[in-house]
């Protein structure tokens, strides 16, 4: 045999020897404080952490049950730093050692700030703190819902400060506890609870806070159930927790964050104040606006009046203006008319110098001239006319048959016809003939005619 | 719902601005002035009246055993003195 001493007894099994080290674990290390750096932290669906404790050289296992991580202000997370009140203890299944943890505090920031930064990261991240979320202010915060302690000084100094109100004020207390365990609940059920009584209550706005306090005391303010009541309410919020240091969640939730309860207060009498304010400047800007509009008016209406004068000086005026231009008209006229006569003079001048009279004149004399000499001469034509006629006369009177006749000679006309007879055809014997002499006239009747020599007729034709 | 009183200020105010506005540029016919300035005026007279018509009051809400919420008096002079 290779270990002859070995006895039976000395030899264990491994379910034993597991047993035995657990034994003595668990014996030795009742309770310890082991720090370190959380890594390959998990949850599975029972609730439990599984997770490794870990510094720059070593590494050991690590659960912590549900039962007591439920009371757990933050979420454990790997790169964490944390603080663990544990016992040691063996999975015998498994054979392997590990940690159970009791209590874990983070190291550096304390676990409410922890639990604090956390809460923040998520609800920003879901979009709670969102601007967009906040519901506006009202104008005029007259009825108010406070939920606070009935007991505590916050709400002492509100009523102090809501007394300087302008305007009277309805302050509805829903009273709370503002610290322990409890707190949060209340106030988150508080906050629910304004959405049906909004209705009968007519809040115009919601202040949630409490007093200055530490941390522990302001935590139900960064409670996750109270963040969301904050963020579900229809009533708009405003966060009054603690002083001007503390930040709380709610601060971040609610749609105002006041510093201080006071300052809520503070806000809400300031707004009243501003309203008021605003309406006394617009009663007066109104009030200006129409003084100016009548001052307006009635500078308006002296200038018209003014302007509005009477037609007969409008007319005097006129008149006026017609003599000037008419003084100016003439002067003008009168210069032209000078500058025109003066032409017309030089022009008479030149024009007198040519002037036809004075040929007409002379032609005038000569024409006289010619006609005298002209009438002369015609009384002398005449003369040597009337003489030359005269002579004629005489010639003509030798030529007449009148002074043929005289010498004896006649003339036979046919009766009644007077048809001169110059053969004997001419007239039938009985007819009547009519004969004239020098000094008178025959009526005779043709006793009988007679044809002869042609010379011997001629001659009693003639008789 | 009825509107919110809140509601019913705001739009008063800014009705009330436009007036004023529309009245301080001046060249409002007067006719339309005069109705401008009396409804300012009212506006101004409504808000202030609506303001102090309330009942300046502190009430408290407590909740009984049914759950209920039932209005009760504060008077805070006799309220405690813890400092929470």
């Amino acid at each position: 045999m290779l270990y002859p001493a070995l006895e039976e007894t000395s030899v264990f099994s491994v379910s034993l020897l597991n047993a035995q080290i657990k034994a003595l674990l668990e014996s030795n290390y009742p309770l310890v404080w082991v720090k370190g750096e959380i890594s390959n932290f998990r949850v599975p669906a029972s609730g439990h952490y599984y997770f490794t404790l870990k510094d720059d050289q070593s590494q050991i296992r690590a659960v912590f049950f549900r039962g007591q991580n439920r009371h757990l202000r933050f979420v454990p997370e790997s790169g964490l730093q944390v603080l663990c009140q544990c016992r040691l203890s063996v999975y015998e299944p498994r054979g392997e050692y590990q940690l159970i943890v009791e209590v874990m505090e983070p190291q550096g920031l304390g676990a409410l700030q922890l639990a604090f930064e956390q809460l923040k990261k998520k609800l920003e991240k879901e979009g709670l703190f969102d601007a967009s979320l906040k519901l506006p202010l009202p104008v005029c915060p007259q009825r108010i819902g406070i939920i606070t302690s009935s007991t505590g000084a916050a709400i002492q100094d509100m009523l102090k400060v809501l007394r300087r109100s302008p305007y009277p004020l309805s302050v509805t207390l829903l009273p709370v506890r503002v610290q322990g365990r409890e707190a949060a609940a209340e106030i988150a059920a508080a906050i629910l609870a304004t959405d049906s009584l909004a209705a009968r209550f007519q809040w115009d706005v919601l202040i949630v806070g409490r007093g200055g306090g530490s941390i522990e005391d302001l935590w139900p303010f960064n409670e996750e159930i109270v963040a969301r009541a904050l963020s579900s309410c229809s009533i708009p919020t405003i966060s009054a927790v603690g002083h001007e240091i503390d930040f709380t969640i709610s601060d971040m939730v609610a749609d105002l964050r006041a510093a201080t309860p006071t300052a809520a207060a503070e806000w809400i009498v300031s707004e009243l104040e501003r309203f008021q304010r605003d309406l006394q400047s617009h009663q007066d800007r109104i009030l200006r606006a129409m003084a100016q509009k009548t001052d307006d008016l009635k500078q308006k209406l002296a200038f018209l009046e003014k302007r509005l004068v009477h037609p007969k000086r409008r007319l005097e005026d006129l008149r006026l203006f017609v003599d000037d231009r008419l003084d100016r008209l003439q002067l003008a006229f009168g210069r032209r008319i000078e500058q025109f006569r003066t032409v017309h003079g030089h022009l008479q001048e030149k024009l007198r110098s040519v002037h036809p009279l004075k040929e007409i004149y002379r032609y005038r004399a000569l024409v006289d001239q010619q006609d005298r000499q002209l009438a002369l001469h015609q009384h002398r034509v005449f003369d040597v006319c009337r003489f030359r006629l005269q002579g004629c006369a005489v010639q003509l009177q030798s030529l007449s048959p009148l002074a043929v006749l005289g010498r004896g000679y006649s003339i036979t006309y046919r009766l009644p016809d007077e048809k001169v007879i110059r053969k004997p055809g001419d007239v039938q014997a009985g007819e009547r003939v009519r004969v004239r002499l020098a000094r008178g006239f025959l009526e005779c009747v043709v006793e009988k005619t007679e044809n002869e020599k042609e010379q011997a007729s001629f001659h009693k034709d003639m008789a | 719902m009825t509107k919110k009183k809140s509601e019913a200020f705001e739009d008063a105010l800014k009705k009330l601005q436009s007036i004023v506005e529309k009245m301080e540029r001046g060249d409002l016919p007067l006719e339309e002035a005069m109705d401008s300035f009396t409804e300012g005026i009212r506006l101004v007279q409504y808000c202030h009246q609506k303001l102090e018509e309330a009942e300046s009051k502190v009430r408290m809400l407590l909740k009984d055993q049914q759950g209920d919420w039932n209005v009760a008096p504060f008077d805070p002079s006799a309220a405690a003195d813890s400092k929470d």
